[in-house]
């Protein structure tokens, strides 16, 4: 069958899987955050915890919580890499450095997973497992219990009470993410992951030399960092390993896991505020812009313009022959799209404006469809400045979904959307301007700034894919892209939690003739719009000096 | 309904415990569950796919090996450790690929390097030697090559060995392995699989 065939194809049946489960597992997920009765684990865990399961929160509490939970996060993480030589399961790894225990501790927490490690020189199993794939886990929660207070805020009238974010924490990580996960890590070591707690083995090769074949508990971390939209690989290939993603089945069932909750999380919304066209408009302009990316990095991919791949004749620098061409750049768009970051190919040998796909992917601020909670999230508040920008040209007072968008929620918005690129580009502009910053460059000339701009795009966005020639593990970047996962996570959060308090309060409004409907057609090419050009206008200049300017040259 | 207490160090204690007792069911329940279903179903691909011949684990059916020399097929460059499919543990080895990019000349002089050394060694033109042939894949343990760059080793192998052509390349076929459901990934040939039978023709 022709490539291109074979690669539409493909593509149609990942929509028609996501088409078909979107709707149970959204309906799932509105219930499982709307319910009122705990399991009985969750009822232990409360108390061996000792918080109150049945108490709702007002904003600021929910968000003390949040960043309690991350802050102990971290220090736990931080503190098990500086001892696992003395732990079990540690193979005999030395203690991890600080500065790299930082960035790590911090990258793994944030949902990003920027990794300045090569997970198997480094990293024990006990710190594989029960640090960073727990982290896996909860950080993915915490996405999830934010976007709900969010759905609550914009749902609720006249209150002050956003939920309990340990509830929403327990719910997401046990009743969400641990069964979803524990299916697809059995499917994965069907299809050959490797799920064990060995060193590994030593082959003695046909051809008379040794080769060490490691072990680990992979196939458990594999499935959690894909459904989680965390992407750090066990090993230092990521996803390109054999042993993480054995063939071009697992390949499309990984990107099936990243696009699953994201994917699914709008039904959900549009159940829990009492109309599901809602939740479709959301979704559909996700869903577009995400297969414009496809298609565009496809096609850019197949032509394979640029030196290096057409003296090849093919984009095959960093990709797996099991994969090819195709597979592989929907995987990139798809980890990109997504704050996900697993690679099944190295970025920074794609084609320039391959590449530049994947950098403006992120760009958009990780909301089509976003990772898990923060995807919605982020959406939300775009739909918020939509809704305002269409006030503005008909001169009424913008509301959405029953609220009034008055001033507060306006400068809410505002900051929230400056965070990210204030963060990107203050801090690519100090690395390209110091020997710290550049020195760490692999490639020359353009590419060489893409390297750092995708760095620092990648950490502020939670995204935690790299252009990997970029030589991260040094005390410059791990303190500067720690810092920006760290804000690029943070802060918007508070500023998604204050609105939520803000929208929470006010009573609902009725739609009147004024009042744009937010469920049409017309609303998701706004929406779109609003998506394209937020991020077009902040990085069509840096985008213009690395990937357009050596793609065009 | 109760509201929750807010005090800062409360909070953070628990935060602690909720953390911990998280980790106890995601970070140790749900590796060993998942390890114990792997090993009553799928032994094998839990260990990580060792192949055995001869009674001597030679390798993994998943992890690509270097081979050398005119009797065997060759697999695609590999960047993981210095001299290549070097598949980890400590040290300075691992997974990995070059990093290069596009428009580096660095990378199209190894692209050229190295479409010259497979044309010679294969006596085939330049042009016909495929692109997985001359790059280097993503982990630098890929186990497999395209159809396209075995078929090209096929009369070099074949007359080292001494052996027909049709038989070798029947054997190609053999390892070869289609696109997953019809239309997923690409085509590709096992080389360690391949290597093995093509070694008991003789």
């Amino acid at each position: 069958m022709n490539p291109t065939l074979a690669a539409v194809l493909s593509v149609g049946l990942l929509v028609a899987a996501l088409v078909v489960v979107h709707r149970p597992l959204g309906s799932y997920l509105a219930r499982v955050y709307s319910g009122t009765t705990h399991l009985r684990v969750e009822r232990l865990l409360y108390r061996l915890s000792g918080v109150d399961g049945d108490g709702e929160q007002r904003w600021p509490a929910y968000l003390r919580s949040v960043l309690a939970f991350s802050a102990v996060s971290v220090l736990l993480l931080y503190g098990l890499q500086r001892v696992q030589h003395w732990l079990p399961l540690s193979l005999g790894r030395q203690n991890v450095a600080p500065d790299m225990s930082w960035n790590t501790a911090a990258s793994f927490v944030t949902n990003t997973n920027w990794q300045s490690y090569s997970g198997e020189q480094v990293m024990g199993h006990l710190v594989q497992m029960a640090g960073l794939a727990v982290q896996n886990f909860v950080s993915a929660a915490v996405g999830l219990a934010v976007a709900v207070a969010l759905i609550r805020g914009l749902a609720r009238s006249r209150t002050d009470r956003l939920g309990n974010f340990w509830v929403d924490l327990t719910r997401g990580s046990l009743r969400v993410l641990l069964p979803l996960a524990f299916v697809a890590a059995v499917v994965l070591v069907g299809f050959g992951a490797v799920q064990n707690f060995t060193h590994g083995f030593d082959a003695h090769t046909v051809q008379g030399a040794t080769q060490h074949i490691p072990g680990g508990p992979v196939a458990s971390q594999e499935s959690i960092k894909e459904l989680g939209t965390n992407g750090g690989g066990f090993y230092n290939a990521n996803s390109a390993h054999p042993f993480e993603n054995p063939t071009s089945f697992t390949n499309l069932f990984e990107v099936f896991l990243i696009l699953l909750i994201p994917f699914s999380l709008p039904y959900a919304f549009g159940r829990m505020v009492g109309d599901r066209r809602q939740g479709y408009a959301v979704v559909a302009a996700m869903a577009v812009i995400c297969l414009g990316a496809v298609v565009a990095s496809g096609v850019v991919e197949a032509h394979h313009p640029g030196a290096a791949p057409t003296a090849a004749g093919a984009s095959m620098e960093g990709k797996e022959t099991r994969f090819g061409v195709l597979a592989s750049s929907l995987f990139s768009v798809g980890t990109t799209m997504t704050s996900t970051g697993a690679v099944d190919s190295w970025h920074d040998s794609y084609t320039a404006l391959g590449g530049g796909v994947t950098l403006f992917d992120m760009h958009l601020g990780e909301v089509t469809p976003g990772g898990v909670g923060s995807g919605l999230y982020g959406a939300l508040v775009l739909a918020v400045l939509a809704v305002f920008l269409a006030g503005l040209m008909v001169g009424r007072t913008p509301e959405y979904l029953g609220k009034r968008i008055g001033a507060r929620e306006m400068k809410l918005v505002g900051l929230y959307i400056l965070v990210m690129p204030a963060t990107v580009l203050v801090f690519t502009g100090i690395a390209v301007v110091t020997k710290m910053g550049t020195s760490s460059i692999l490639n020359p000339g353009p590419h060489g700034l893409s390297e750092i701009l995708y760095a620092y795009t990648s950490a502020a966005n939670n995204n935690g894919s790299a252009f990997g020639g970029l030589s991260a593990n040094t005390m410059f970047y791990n303190v500067t892209t720690g810092l920006s996962v760290l804000i690029g996570r943070f802060v918007p959060i508070v500023f998604v939690l204050a609105l939520a308090g803000s929208l929470a309060k006010q009573q609902k409004v009725p739609a009147s003739a004024g009042t744009m409907p937010t469920h049409t057609p017309l609303f998701t090419v706004l929406f779109v719009g609003v998506i394209l050009i937020v991020a077009g206008l902040t990085f069509l200049p840096a985008l213009a000096l690395g990937p357009l300017a050596e793609g065009l040259a | 309904m109760t509201i929750v207490r807010t005090g800062w160090i409360r909070q953070h204690v628990a935060a602690l415990r909720i953390l911990v007792v998280l980790t106890v069911i995601l970070g140790l329940g749900y590796p060993v569950a998942t390890w114990a279903v792997g090993q009553v179903l799928f032994r094998n691909h839990a260990q990580g796919s060792p192949v055995e011949s001869d009674g001597r684990v030679v390798g993994s059916r998943l992890i690509g090996q270097n081979f050398t020399g005119a009797a065997w097929f060759h697999p695609r460059a590999s960047l993981a450790g210095a001299k290549g499919y070097a598949a980890g543990g400590d040290g300075a080895d691992g997974s990995g690929g070059s990093n290069l990019g596009p428009s580096n000349p660095e990378l199209v002089k190894a692209i050229r390097a190295r479409r010259a050394a497979v044309a010679r060694e294969n006596g085939v033109a330049p042009t016909q030697v495929p692109p997985d042939a001359v790059t280097a894949s993503a982990s630098g343990l890929d186990p497999d090559i395209s159809p396209e760059y075995a078929a090209i080793q096929v009369n070099r192998v074949a007359k080292a060995r001494n052996v027909p052509a049709a038989d070798v390349r029947r054997l190609v076929e053999r390892y070869t392995y289609g696109r997953q459901l019809g239309v997923l990934g690409d085509p590709h040939v096992n080389v360690l699989e391949l290597n093995l039978a093509v070694a008991k023709l003789g």
